[in-house]
């Protein structure tokens, strides 16, 4: 770790423009990424500016605007937190279930939610400042794409990079059309879908998402659903906890009678961005929830995998993860 | 009451829940410097330049040591190096000694700086370039250019060359098939640590995190030039070995970065060169066949292992517990070896049985199922009873009856002969075992016993206590052949100012130390005793020893307790304040691991009649069995329960003996199921950098584990009657979970670890 300068601040105008005066400046939230980052001499930063000091900690029902009705979750929520609120135990279980999947009790404690956003990916050619990585290091090459790349992207990757977004949260966040609410340099809020956030790769990897310099996130919104009953977040991965998802899948249905009415699903470990699988949705909307039609959304999204040399079980995984979580959404969303 | 063998707790247990046991990077010294290794970021190559101005500079920095500054070393020579006792060298590659690259990672330069974070901040900032060559990574492809070993531990390596081919190819009833393991990095909690202490120019004290005080002594003596009596290596607790913290030459790294600063230096290896300069299990590819009867009788059993090495003699020696196993008339194993530019393999946790019973016990239950017969009943029919390559009766062999318990306990008759017979919901739910076996081995050992006038008794030895318990059952041992409780008993032990023991390795310490403390002992109980009968004013006196007892720290008339004289009434009235006795073990076979010389009295290790190596074969044995629930969709397996019974001799301490055991259970579990070590084929290095990408099981992943142990301590390797435990418990374990995932789906899957993408 290189030695940096520690700021901190209560005001988050001043956290911004403390920002923007020094090019080399990252925000500290939680430091559950940033810190291991550093270690590894993968990030250097020469200031930490700590925003744990600003008041964007709230979890609260959405009293006007679009979202009226929907929740409100604050950038520097933890995640513990969010995921055990009682309005999202019970009208956003998908996100509890998000959450709960991901790192570990310890990690979640400390962890926020605008830092969830915001961490980078687990590629091991990344954190090696050895190796070769666009994304660190832009013009470099990218090593996995040759490399060992079991744990990476399928769906939206280019030569450049073929790294995946590690989240289980944001891969809820996106099933459930979550916007992302920043404030800029001018004070003024911003209003991010939650699915034009984080970025594909092409040939700009070293961006993660669309903030713009000096933007900070201050919460979360998450639209009113009728999908409490009936939405399940599936993780698969190589050990039965603490383990990033080969694979992982966020379905919501709301059925009337057995027709489906409106339906998402989102996929985590298959992208450089939490991954809306468009196609199976397009394909089950009106539709009867069934197996075979489960099925059939599962091929119509997966058809359109690349897969890579070492990650080709992704693909037939991917669908039997989509008909598993559509399943189990369909029977009330609970583990059996 | 005899407290040997009962499961008490840790005596250091609670030293380790409060944080205050001192491990070896914990022993800070005033002025303290802290150096951090540079890895070479080439797999095989030349360094041709070094730009160290950027670190030199950096805020703190003391010293940057490269090849061109760094001071001259003693080169590697394993015959002169042999004769000093330096055997267990990590890597025969002495550090920062010509601008040679072997493998990623190698440490090329070290920075001395006056905290960690200035020296880790500096050591990013050093260039260097090399001069880069092709490097060999492929295993596949280069075992071809390997070679085959003729020794393997000081024996023939390669057993009835070609010998099977004739037998198997005419017989009706045979398999052939390959299996495939992993590379696998140790990985205990604690990493390797050393903190180098100067006194003068050639007085050295080492803190270090190592299995075994006195070899570290020895390596850093013969490398850094010095006499052994003036090296002294401190451990008193080691945070998980598993075979990794035998010595590794990082330690001189600290003691160079000593002598150039002429301060204290701390080096402390991080998570990620765990992945490369500490060793690892190196990756198998075995190919088995076993060919048999009409009846199921085997006829001949064939283990071609091959694997990969570099800077060591060391290779996987997969086929040792196929050379234990099984009754067959002919039995041929045979090893292939490449030389890949990875660091060093080495021991780790049971090496060679561990992925050794893999490919037999997985191949015994493929035959099994070809010739229709139940795996255990297979395993029973073809049971060895006497040790079928040397011929000796094994020192005792309670097999059979880990197998009767184990189906007992486990319910083994439920298991289905045909596979996905058992579902629930979407689980199908297989049944798998096999057997396991490691050799017994000793050493010779020594150890030396106080007792004050208070009755307060010391036990000192160099042994180590790795996690294993070694604290607690000295204790209990010592206690028993005093008549006192636990609580009177201090051990100190991983020093080289105690008497000299041998490395905790090889599942040895136990069979080689007690039998030392208990002569130890039992020397200062009779000169006690002795002392009574001569002293006029005991109640003892004139008494001889066959009419005599001991309890509750006093001698009594056997018959008439009354009749009886306390240890400090004798040492009071003879005007001793202390007694001490010190003793040796030392096996007929020879010292073994162990210190060749003897400091102190030596005593037998066994009888004479029972003790020799050439009549008897030691070996432990025991049965796992393993319930499976694979939910097939998704590939996901998940071991539901476990069964382990083992047959490890006398069991010293019931509590620590199963957390062994359990431990051992549960590395074999993540060997099966998730541990795997890979290579990035165009640059040579580890990808699993981390525990974030090297999985081991966590809690979610094991299941209840029910162990049972047979108890009955074997008559012939000590006077104490207890086989090593350390390192039984992973073998067989990934077999008996592959062969229950092929009970549960059908499916065969040969090549470990079995992550989900193999089941799809």
């Amino acid at each position: 770790m290189r030695p940096f300068k520690f700021s901190s601040t209560k005001d988050p105008n001043s956290a911004i423009k403390m920002l923007m005066d020094n090019t080399n400046a990252k925000f500290l939230a939680g430091g559950t990424n940033i810190l291991d980052l550093m270690k590894e001499d993968v990030e250097r930063p020469d200031e930490l500016i700590d925003i744990t000091s600003l008041h964007f900690t709230q979890i609260k029902t959405i009293s006007e605007g679009t979202n009226k009705g929907g929740i409100s979750i604050g950038g520097l929520s933890k995640n513990t937190d969010t995921a055990n609120d009682p309005v999202i135990r019970r009208d956003f279980p998908l996100l509890t279930q998000a959450i709960l999947a991901g790192a570990s009790a310890q990690i979640r404690n400390m962890a926020t939610n605008g830092g969830n956003l915001n961490q980078r990916t687990r590629c091991s050619y990344f954190y090696d400042t050895a190796m070769p990585c666009n994304k660190r290091e832009p013009g470099t090459g990218c090593g996995a794409r040759e490399g060992i790349n079991r744990m990476h992207a399928i769906f939206g990757w280019t030569n450049n990079c073929v790294a995946v977004h590690p989240s289980d949260m944001c891969v809820a966040l996106v099933a459930l059309d979550a916007v992302v609410i920043v404030i800029g340099t001018d004070g003024k809020s911003r209003a991010i879908p939650f699915a034009d956030y984080h970025r594909l790769p092409g040939d700009t990897p070293h961006k993660d998402n669309n903030l713009v310099p000096g933007e900070l996130i201050t919460s979360v919104e998450i639209p009113k659903n009728n999908f409490a009953g009936n939405s399940y977040y599936l993780k698969v991965r190589d050990r039965a906890s603490y383990a990033f998802a080969l694979v992982s899948v966020a379905a919501a249905l709301e059925i009337n009678g057995n027709q489906i009415k409106q339906v998402r699903i989102a996929m985590g470990g298959v992208a450089h961005k939490p991954w809306r699988a468009i196609e199976a949705e397009k394909f089950l909307l009106g539709k009867s929830a069934s197996n075979e039609n489960f099925k059939q959304a599962a091929e119509a999204e997966m058809q359109h995998a690349k897969p890579l040399e070492h990650n080709k079980f992704k693909v037939e995984l991917g669908k039997r993860a989509i008909i598993r979580a559509l399943t189990q959404a369909m029977n009330g969303g609970t583990n059996s | 009451m005899a407290i040997t063998g009962k499961p008490i707790d840790r005596v250091d247990g609670r030293l380790k829940v409060t944080g205050t046991a001192t491990y070896a990077a914990e022993f800070n010294q005033p002025n303290m410097a802290y150096a951090v290794p540079v890895r070479s970021t080439i797999a095989k190559g030349t360094i041709t330049t070094f730009d160290t101005v950027a670190a030199e500079k950096s805020a703190g920095v003391i010293a940057v040591l490269t090849h061109k500054n760094a001071s001259r070393l003693k080169a590697i020579n394993p015959e002169e190096q042999m004769k000093a006792g330096v055997i267990f060298i990590g890597e025969d590659l002495v550090p920062l000694q010509d601008n040679q690259v072997h493998y990623f990672g190698q440490f090329i330069a070290l920075v001395v700086a006056e905290t960690y974070e200035q020296a880790r901040s500096a050591a990013a900032l050093l260039e260097v370039t090399y001069n880069k060559e092709k490097h060999a990574i492929d295993l596949v492809s280069e075992l071809p250019k390997g070679y085959k070993p003729k020794l393997l531990f000081g024996r023939e390596a390669q057993l009835n060359t070609g010998k099977t081919a004739d037998l198997i190819a005419a017989s009706p009833h045979k398999i052939e098939q390959t299996y495939t393991t992993s590379t696998e990095n140790h990985h205990p909690m604690e990493p390797h640590a050393t903190v180098a202490v100067w006194e003068g120019a050639d007085k050295l004290t080492l803190y270090d995190a190592t299995q075994g005080v006195v070899i570290t002594r020895a390596i850093a003596a013969y490398f850094l030039n010095l006499k052994p009596d003036n090296v002294r290596v401190i451990s008193p607790f080691v945070g998980g070995g598993f075979g990794t913290k035998g010595t590794w030459l990082h330690i001189v790294l600290a003691a160079m970065a000593g002598q150039v600063t002429k301060r204290p230096v701390k080096l402390v290896i991080s998570r990620q060169m765990m992945q490369t300069n500490v060793g690892r299990r190196s990756a198998t590819i075995q190919k088995i066949a076993l060919s048999s009867d009409p009846k199921g009788k085997l006829t001949a059993i064939r283990h071609n292992s091959e694997t990969y090495t570099n800077l060591t003699q060391f290779f996987e020696p997969s086929g040792l517990a196929t050379a234990v196993l099984y009754e067959a008339p002919l039995r041929e194993i045979t090893y292939q070896v490449a030389k890949l530019n990875v660091g060093a393999p080495t021991f780790m946790r049971a090496p060679g049985e561990a992925p050794g019973t893999f490919a037999l016990e997985s191949a015994m239950d493929e035959m099994a199922f070809e010739m229709k017969i139940d795996p255990l009943a297979f395993r029973v029919l073809n049971h060895a009873a006497t040790d079928p390559e040397t011929k000796h009766p094994f020192s005792a062999n309670y097999l059979l009856e880990c197998y009767r318990v184990g189906a007992e306990k486990f319910g083994w008759s439920a298991r289905k002969m045909q596979p996905r017979q058992t579902r629930n919901g979407k689980y199908l739910i297989g049944y798998g075992m096999a057997t396991a076996t490691y050799p017994a081995g000793r050493s010779s050992a020594s150890a030396r016993v106080q007792m004050t006038i208070k009755g307060e008794i010391k036990v000192m030895t160099a042994a180590s206590d790795i996690g294993t318990g070694t604290y607690t059952v000295l204790a209990q041992t010592a206690a028993d052949a005093l008549g006192v409780s636990v609580e009177r008993i201090t051990v100190e032990i991983g020093d080289t100012n105690l008497p000299p023991a041998p490395i905790a390795g090889g599942s040895q310490t136990t069979a080689s130390v007690h039998p030392a403390v208990l002569a130890a002992v039992e020397t200062l109980r009779k000169d006690l005793m002795l002392l009574a009968f001569s002293d006029t004013k005991s109640k003892l006196n004139g008494r001889k020893a066959d009419e005599i007892d001991f309890a509750k720290g006093k001698f009594y008339l056997k018959g008439d307790a009354s009749i009886s004289d306390s240890y400090a009434d004798i040492m009071s009235r003879n005007n001793k304040q202390i007694m001490e006795a010190c003793a040796t073990s030392m096996p007929a076979s020879g010292s073994g691991l162990g210190a060749p010389v003897a400091p102190c009295m030596v005593v037998p290790l066994a009888t004479e009649e029972n003790s020799d190596a050439k009549k008897y074969s030691f070996h432990s044995f025991g049965a796992q069995f393993a319930e499976v629930w694979v939910d097939e969709d998704l590939g996901t397996i998940r071991v539901s329960r476990f069964t382990s019974v083992q047959d490890v001799g006398r069991i010293m301490n019931e509590k620590t003996a199963r957390s062994q055991i359990i431990g051992g259970v549960i590395f074999g579990l993540g060997a099966a199921l998730m541990e795997e070590t890979q290579y990035d084929k165009h640059w040579g290095n580890p990808v699993t950098r981390s525990l974030a990408d090297y999985h081991v099981p966590v809690n979610a992943d094991v299941p209840q584990i029910d162990v049972h142990f047979i108890g009955k301590p074997d008559p012939h390797i000590s006077s104490i009657g207890a086989r090593g435990i350390g390192e039984i418990g992973i073998t067989g374990v990934s077999a008996a979970i592959a062969n229950a995932v092929f009970n549960a789906t059908g499916k065969r899957i040969r090549s470990l670890p079995l992550t989900l993408d193999k089941l799809l």
